[in-house]
């Protein structure tokens, strides 16, 4: 089980796995910058507070499921594992290299703890429909299933196919959550393809939905314990998150979803991160 | 060689997908892990014996194909080994790419069974007339490719199915074929049976073209003509020894299915004859084209999927490589 940390203390954790993605990326000199460290307070607060799991023994048959959608922002799961004892953290410099067990995208086989394939969009929820349904035939009821998927991949069918089914069988155990960054490969969401209104369209889907800061670790916390309460319906939680959280000159700039950071942005990028871990700790001190 | 019925006696016949329908049954009674998922076809893919026998194992999807194949692969990866039907046309023809990522690249024992395939659905058409989804499965890494011959065999294919731990296609066809097989015949994934021996020619047929296979081996009886017929149940993996034996033997080969032979068992055949012996070789299934609505004996004729036109193509092949000899 997890050791309770403070708030003052995720964010610090938070802001090591960013350092950790600017550095992957720029090692592996290909890969999603954007999306990984909008996420990175969504991923800390899962694995550090959240999730019911056990790094080493990631096959514990009572664990909480994290289900990754969006495959293409696997770093921050990766760091986020590595950070909390899944492998050595030496071992995120392999991602996307020959024989690594740290793929492009995520691949269920290859690295224990990993839950799903994905990268091909929009299949995430489908699965853990799946999972839900299982346990529900099983009768296992205290697994949660957190599914997190990407704005821009809401562009597919398959996810309301997948809407529509949870909602049939009320899969109350399923708490998806929506990195609403508004930002895709093409540029921002509402131009690529109008979203909006999410909250609307979830709702008129049967799903309970919370609206919450993605970035702010406490109140996100605070919105998973809100939605493990609501036990009649599917929830979803739509996270707003700044792409690129963490380092200016990537935040909120659609063209760093697709690509890694140069050795002199890594420089920049790292030396703004080791300043915001700073203004962090002293925060803590005031 | 096995043991299968006398086709001079009167035979009976059934749809294919009703043997899947019981075959499920079965499993589902022997393994409580089988479970079993629909996309609004229920009845019509024989899912309904399942169903009413085990409600509480059953989900249906609605006609959401893609939905279908990937909460089969959230089942299976919380230790289930769903059964997922559809259409052929729809599943595997919509729904490929999930199949491959959630469902093939983490080798999830999902089992996708594709009713309705070849043009002997009929009066639908073409839309409906899946021809496409052997080579579509067959490219698959972990992927296991099955046409039973008959609703015997895919009973005894199905019931194997739920004990393999890989992931499966089954291809069942609509209308009522000629039963062949009996309780004897042995069935096992990844065997070729040689149903009737021969000398001179090899036909290797799959699904529904296995019986027109064995008519033909009589008939070219008729010309003095001895075919072997070899029965390939699992068009993947491929029984390679059973199959060189024969061509080895006959050293003529004729492929037999109801879809597209780009791709499909007469893809397979050529690619291993190409590579390991070298053997002249025709291929009955469809040629490259789209079906059309029309009774199944009318298209089976119109596109040659018949007994005859295999003793033509047999005939013929013999007769071109006599005269190069």
């Amino acid at each position: 089980m997890n050791t309770k940390y403070s708030i003052n203390d995720l964010e610090l954790i938070a802001n090591d796995i960013r350092e950790n993605i600017i550095r992957m990326l720029e090692h592996a000199g290909s890969g999603h910058s954007a999306g990984p460290l909008g996420l990175a307070d969504i991923f800390t607060a899962l694995y550090f507070d959240i999730l019911k799991h056990d790094p080493k023994n990631p096959d514990w048959n009572d664990r909480d499921i994290l289900l990754l959608s969006n495959g293409h922002c696997v770093p921050v799961r990766y760091a986020a594992m590595a950070k909390a004892g899944y492998f050595p953290e030496k071992e995120l410099m392999t991602l996307r290299k020959f024989g690594s067990r740290l793929q492009g995208h995520p691949e269920r086989q290859r690295l224990p703890g990993l839950e799903n394939t994905s990268g091909p969009l929009g299949c995430g929820l489908s699965q853990a429909a799946g999972m839900a349904l299982a346990m529900r035939m099983d009768k296992i009821t205290h697994r949660w299933i957190y599914v997190v998927m990407g704005d821009g991949e809401q562009d597919e069918g398959n996810v309301w196919e997948a809407t529509m089914l949870c909602n049939k069988y009320k899969l109350s155990n399923i708490i998806a959550i929506t990195d609403r960054n508004n930002i895709q490969i093409d540029g921002n969401t509402e131009s690529v393809m109008p979203l909006e209104n999410l909250k609307n369209k979830w709702e008129s889907f049967g799903w309970h939905v919370i609206e919450v800061n993605g970035n702010d670790i406490e109140a996100f916390i605070d919105a998973c314990a809100m939605a493990r309460a609501i036990t009649e319906k599917p929830i979803m939680i739509i996270a707003h998150t700044i792409p690129g959280k963490g380092v200016d000159f990537m935040e909120y700039d659609y063209t760093w979803h697709g690509k890694p950071p140069n050795h002199e942005q890594e420089i920049k990028a790292l030396k703004e991160l080791r300043t915001l871990a700073g203004k962090i700790r002293s925060e803590a001190h005031d | 060689m096995t043991e299968i019925l006398d086709i001079n006696k009167e035979l009976v016949s059934e749809p294919i997908r009703k043997g899947f329908g019981r075959g499920l049954l079965e499993a589902g009674t022997i393994n409580v892990n089988v479970v079993a998922a629909c996309a609004d076809l229920t009845d019509s893919t024989q899912m309904s014996l399942f169903k009413d026998a085990f409600p509480d194992r059953f989900i249906e999807i609605g006609v959401a194909e893609q939905n279908l194949v990937t909460v089969g692969s959230g089942l299976a990866a919380a230790g289930k080994i769903p059964f997922v039907s559809s259409y052929a046309a729809f599943s595997p023809g919509r729904n490929w790419e999930q199949i491959r990522t959630t469902i093939c690249l983490n080798n999830q024992p999902v089992k996708i069974v594709g009713s309705h395939a070849g043009v002997s659905v009929g009066p639908d058409g073409a839309t409906h007339q899946m021809l496409e989804d052997i080579a579509l499965m067959r490219v698959l890494p972990n992927m296991v490719v099955i046409a039973p011959c008959d609703s015997v065999e895919a009973e005894k294919a199905t019931i194997a199915m739920a004990k393999h731990k890989q992931p499966n296609y089954i291809r069942l066809a609509r209308e009522a074929t000629p039963v062949i097989t009996s309780k004897n015949t042995p069935f096992e994934i990844g065997k070729a049976q040689v149903f009737v021996e021969g000398n001179d020619v090899t036909i290797i047929a799959t699904g529904t073209m296995t019986y027109q296979a064995l008519m033909s081996a009589q008939e070219l009886k008729k010309h003095n003509i001895s075919a072997e017929v070899v029965h390939v149940a699992t068009i993947k993996p491929l029984d390679e020894n059973t199959i060189l034996k024969s061509a080895k033997k006959t050293g003529l080969i004729i492929t037999a299915e109801e879809g597209q032979i780009a791709g499909g068992l007469g893809g397979a055949v050529s690619e291993l004859l190409g590579e390991k012996l070298p053997t002249p070789i025709r291929r009955i299934g469809m040629q490259d084209r789209f079906g059309e609505s029309g009774e199944m004996s009318e298209l089976f004729e119109n596109f040659g999927l018949t007994s005859k036109q295999i003793t033509l193509s047999a005939i013929l092949l013999k007769e071109s490589i006599g005269k190069e000899k």
